[in-house]
C-alpha cells in the first residue's frame, strides 16, 4: 500500500458541494465556481499526504469521498455504494480538448 | 386496442418508398418487407402464429445462444454499444435468480425507431425477452415503455398487451412479462434509471460503482438490454452469427434501426446495414447545412464530411460524432443552426436530474450562453464562458448526461462557425423563424423528483 | 448537614447531566448546521463537522460520569443494567428508562458514524435521523428524573436549550424543502425565459411526425 499511489474518487451523486474537502487538502481539491470539487493531476494523493487524504474522506459530511490504491481499480474500496467511474466516452473535439 | 387506418400512418414509420438501400442482401431482417409495412393491420403485427411462420423458431438457446451473440459481434443497441454477449455472460455468472429488463424508453425525442420495432416486429423483441432471460437465469421478465400519452402516436402498451396474449394461447412462454412505465424523461433509459424505475423510485441514474450486472432490481443481478439488441438476439438464435456478420462492417457487423429525419421534415425508420454511406440514407442536397448523428448527445457534422463518412463509430467518432442510438437529422439551410442547438441545449439542461452540482449548476449556464450566442449580436463573453464550462462539466457528472451535452454543443459551434461570424456582425443567415429539431416541453428536475426524501 | 460521599455522588450526576444536555443541545445545533453547509463566523467549514464530533465525544464522556454516578450513589437502586436497558430500574423506571434510549440511540450514532465508511453512506444517515429522536427524550428523561430544571436558572437554560433546538429543526426542514428547489434553481430560470423564438414544440415524439405531415 505504501508503493501504490493512492487516488481520490468523487461521488458526483452524493456530493452535496460542502466544501470542507477542499480546505483540509487544497493541494489535491480546489472548489469550482459552484462549490463543487476539482480533483488535480486525476486525483492522485502526493506522497507525503496520506494522512490528510484519509482524514478528507472520513470528515466528508456526505460520505462522497473514497480513496482507492490502484488507479485502474472500480472503487469500491472504502464506501460501499461506489464511485463514478472516469467517463470513457469518444474524444470530445474543439471545446472540450 | 387502437386500430391504425391506412391512411393515417404511424410516426416515424418505415417509408416503403424511400426504404434501405435496395439489394442490401439479407435486409430487412427485424422489420417486415417494406412493401407490406404500409397494409399492415395490427392484428396480423401481434398475431404469434403469424411470427413462427414467418420467422420460424429460435435454435440456440442458453449458453449456445451467449456464444452465437459473442461470435456475431451483437454490440447494444440502445446508444452504447456494448459488447451483449459480454452483458450476458456477467449476468448469468451471477450465480443468483437474475431480473430481464426489455428497455424501449427511447428518450431521445428525435429516436422512434425503438416504437417503430415494437409496433412492427413485436414477437422479436419478445422472443429476445425470453431467450436473454433464460440464458441468463431470470425468471423475472420486464418490458419498459413510454406510456401512451399522444393520441396520434402508437399505444404500445395495448399493443404489447395483445401481442403477449397471442403468446400465452401458445404456451411457449416461460416467464411472464411485466410492463413498466416509463416516464417521459430523456434521462428515464439510462441503466441505472430503469433499475430504480423499476424498484419503485424516481427514473434517475444512480452510482455506477454498484453495477446493475451485480445488483439491480430487487437486489438482483439485472440484464438491461434496449429492445432493438433483444430483436437482433433473437434472429440470430435462429440464423446463427455467421449469418449476422453477412450484412455490416467486419468491426461493427449487422444491421441496425436508424431515425431519419429529411430537411423537408419527413421522418422515416429504416433498417440498414452498418456501414451504408450516409448519403444513402438522408438527403444531403445542397439544401442540407448540417448533419445530426446519434442524437441529441451525438455530434454535429459538416454536410461536405457527412458526404464522406458512412454509418459506423468507426467513421462517426473520429469526426466527432457517434451512431448512438441511430439518428439522423439534416438540418436544412434555411434554419438556424445555433439557434437550433441553442433550443436542444436548453431542453437538455432542463432534463438533468438535478443531483450533481457540475450538472445541474453547468448546463444551465451552459444553454443560457448558447442562447445569447444564437441571437444576431456580438457574444464574446458568452464563448469564452462557453469553453470554460465544457471543460468544467465533462466527466464530473453521475450519468453521461453533461458529457453528451458538452459533445453536442461544441460540435455545434464548431460546424456552425461561419453562422457564428455572421452573428458576429449582427447578421443571421436564418430565413425560417421556426424550430426544426423536435424538442418536447420539458417540465425541469423538479419533475424527476417525484420522490419525497429529505436532503 | 455534612456532605456524605451519596450526597456528592448525587449532585455530580445531577450537574454532569445538566452539562449533558447542555451539550447535546450544542450537538444537534451543530449537526444541522453541517447538514445545512453552513459555517460558523470565522472558522473554516470543516470546523462544523470536527466540532459536531468533538462536542458528541465529550457530551458522551459526561454521560458516562452522569450515569456512573447515579449507578454509584447507595441512595437510589439503579443497576448497571438499567443503564442501557430501559424501564428496568429500580429507582423512576419510566424516566430512567427515557435515558437509557436516548443513552442506546447515542451509542448507535457514534459506532455508525465511527464505522461510516463501512456501513455505507446509506444505513448511516438511517441511523443518524435517530438523533432527531434522541434529544426530545433525553430533555423529558432530565425533567422527569429530577426537580433541578424545573425551576430557577436551570429553568432558563433548558427553555433556552429547547428553542434553539426547536428553532434550529424547523429551520432545518424548511431549508431543506428550498434545497430541493436549488438543485432546479438553475434550471428554473431557463423554463421561465424566454424559450428561443417560435411554437413550442410540446409532445414527445416530435412536432411535425406526429401530425403525420411529413409521411404521404
Amino acid at each position: 500500500m505504501s508503493q501504490q499511489t493512492m487516488r481520490l474518487r468523487v461521488n458526483p451523486i452524493a456530493c452535496s458541494g460542502h466544501g470542507s474537502c477542499a480546505e483540509l487538502l487544497p493541494e489535491v481539491i480546489t472548489l469550482d465556481e459552484w462549490g463543487y470539487p476539482l480533483l488535480a493531476g486525476d486525483g492522485a494523493v502526493p506522497v507525503g499526504l496520506a494522512r490528510e487524504a484519509r482524514r478528507v474522506v472520513t470528515d466528508c459530511p456526505a460520505l462522497a469521498l473514497a480513496l482507492t490504491a490502484d488507479p485502474a481499480s472500480s472503487a469500491h474500496a472504502a464506501d460501499s455504494e461506489g464511485i463514478q467511474k472516469k467517463h470513457r466516452g469518444p474524444v470530445e473535439p474543439g471545446l472540450a480538448r | 386496442m387502437s386500430v391504425q387506418a391506412p391512411d393515417r400512418p404511424l410516426p416515424g414509420r418505415p417509408d416503403h418508398r424511400r426504404a434501405a438501400p435496395a439489394g442490401e442482401s439479407g435486409l430487412p431482417r427485424l422489420l417486415p418487407p417494406t412493401a407490406s409495412m404500409a397494409t399492415a393491420e395490427p392484428r396480423q403485427l401481434t398475431n404469434f402464429a403469424e411470427h413462427v411462420r414467418r420467422h420460424g423458431l429460435p435454435r440456440f438457446r442458453g449458453a449456445a445462444l451467449i456464444a452465437q451473440a459473442g461470435a456475431a459481434g451483437l454490440t447494444g443497441r440502445g446508444g452504447a454499444a456494448f459488447p451483449t454477449a459480454r452483458k450476458l455472460a456477467a449476468v448469468a455468472a451471477g450465480g443468483r435468480p437474475a431480473v430481464m429488463v426489455g428497455n424501449a424508453a427511447e428518450g431521445e425525442p428525435a429516436s422512434s425507431k425503438d416504437a417503430a420495432l415494437l409496433w412492427f416486429a413485436p414477437h422479436l423483441v419478445l422472443d429476445g425477452l425470453q431467450i436473454a432471460a433464460e440464458a441468463v437465469g431470470a425468471r423475472q421478465v420486464y418490458l419498459y415503455l413510454p406510456a401512451h400519452r399522444d393520441q396520434a402516436g402508437p399505444d404500445l402498451a395495448g399493443h404489447l398487451t395483445d401481442a403477449l396474449a397471442s403468446r400465452a394461447a401458445a404456451g411457449t412462454d416461460r416467464a411472464a412479462v411485466d410492463l413498466v412505465e416509463a416516464p417521459p424523461r430523456f434521462l428515464a433509459g439510462e441503466e441505472t434509471a430503469v433499475v430504480a424505475a423499476i424498484n419503485g423510485r424516481a427514473a434517475r441514474p444512480g452510482n455506477h460503482g454498484r453495477r446493475v450486472f451485480e445488483r439491480g432490481v430487487a437486489g438482483r443481478p439485472t440484464l438491461v438490454q434496449n429492445v432493438e439488441t433483444l430483436a437482433h438476439l433473437a434472429v440470430i438464435a435462429r440464423h446463427g452469427a455467421g449469418w449476422f456478420r453477412g450484412v455490416g462492417t467486419s468491426d461493427e457487423p449487422g444491421s441496425a434501426l436508424c431515425t431519419v429525419r429529411d430537411p423537408d421534415g419527413d421522418v422515416r425508420v429504416v433498417e440498414t446495414a452498418i456501414g451504408t454511406p450516409l448519403d444513402r440514407l438522408v438527403w444531403l442536397g445542397d439544401d442540407v447545412q448540417a448533419v445530426l448523428a446519434g442524437g441529441y448527445h451525438g455530434g454535429w457534422l459538416a454536410t461536405d464530411i457527412a458526404r464522406q463518412l458512412s454509418l459506423s463509430n468507426a467513421d462517426l467518432r473520429p469526426a466527432g460524432s457517434m451512431l448512438g442510438a441511430g439518428v439522423l437529422v439534416a438540418l436544412p439551410a434555411a434554419y438556424c443552426g445555433l439557434a437550433e442547438s441553442a433550443h436542444v441545449a436548453r431542453f437538455l439542461a432542463l432534463e438533468s436530474a438535478g443531483q450533481c452540482g457540475p450538472c445541474f449548476n453547468g448546463l444551465p449556464a451552459i444553454a443560457t450562453a448558447l442562447a445569447a450566442v444564437a441571437r444576431p449580436r456580438p457574444a464574446r463573453a458568452e464563448l469564452a464562458n462557453l469553453r470554460r464550462w465544457a471543460g468544467l462539466v465533462t466527466g464530473r457528472g453521475g450519468c453521461h448526461h453533461p458529457d453528451g451535452t458538452i459533445r453536442f454543443v461544441a460540435t455545434a459551434l464548431e460546424v456552425f462557425a461561419g453562422e457564428l461570424a455572421e452573428h458576429d456582425r449582427g447578421r443571421c443567415t436564418a430565413t425560417k423563424r421556426d424550430r426544426f429539431l423536435p424538442v418536447p416541453a420539458a417540465a425541469g428536475p423538479a419533475a424527476a423528483a417525484t420522490e419525497t426524501g429529505w436532503r | 448537614m455534612g456532605i456524605t460521599s451519596s450526597t456528592a455522588l448525587w449532585y455530580a450526576s445531577r450537574a454532569t447531566g445538566v452539562v449533558a444536555l447542555v451539550l447535546l443541545t450544542v450537538v444537534v445545533l451543530l449537526g444541522i448546521l453541517v447538514n445545512r453547509r453552513g459555517r460558523l463566523p470565522g472558522l473554516p467549514r470543516f470546523a462544523t463537522t470536527s466540532l459536531h464530533r468533538s462536542m458528541s465525544l465529550l457530551a458522551v464522556a459526561f454521560i458516562a460520569v452522569h450515569v456512573a454516578t447515579a449507578i454509584a450513589d447507595p441512595y437510589v437502586t439503579i443497576g448497571i443494567a438499567a443503564a442501557i436497558i430501559p424501564f428496568t430500574s429500580a429507582y423512576e423506571p419510566l424516566w430512567l428508562g427515557l435515558g437509557a434510549i436516548s443513552f442506546d440511540v447515542i451509542i448507535a450514532l457514534i459506532v455508525t458514524s465511527l464505522a461510516r465508511a463501512r456501513i455505507g453512506r446509506r444505513t448511516w444517515r438511517a441511523v443518524h435521523w435517530l438523533a432527531y429522536a434522541c434529544w426530545p427524550v433525553a430533555l423529558a428523561h432530565s425533567l422527569g428524573s429530577s426537580t433541578d430544571l424545573r425551576s430557577g436558572w436551570l429553568l432558563t437554560l433548558t427553555i433556552c436549550c429547547t428553542a434553539a433546538v426547536g428553532a434550529a429543526a424547523c429551520w432545518r426542514i424548511v431549508s431543506s424543502m428550498a434545497a430541493r428547489r436549488e438543485a432546479e434553481r438553475p434550471a428554473r430560470a431557463l423554463s421561465i425565459g424566454p424559450a428561443a423564438d417560435g411554437p413550442p414544440a410540446d409532445r414527445r415524439s416530435g412536432d411535425r411526425a406526429l401530425t403525420g405531415a411529413g409521411a404521404r
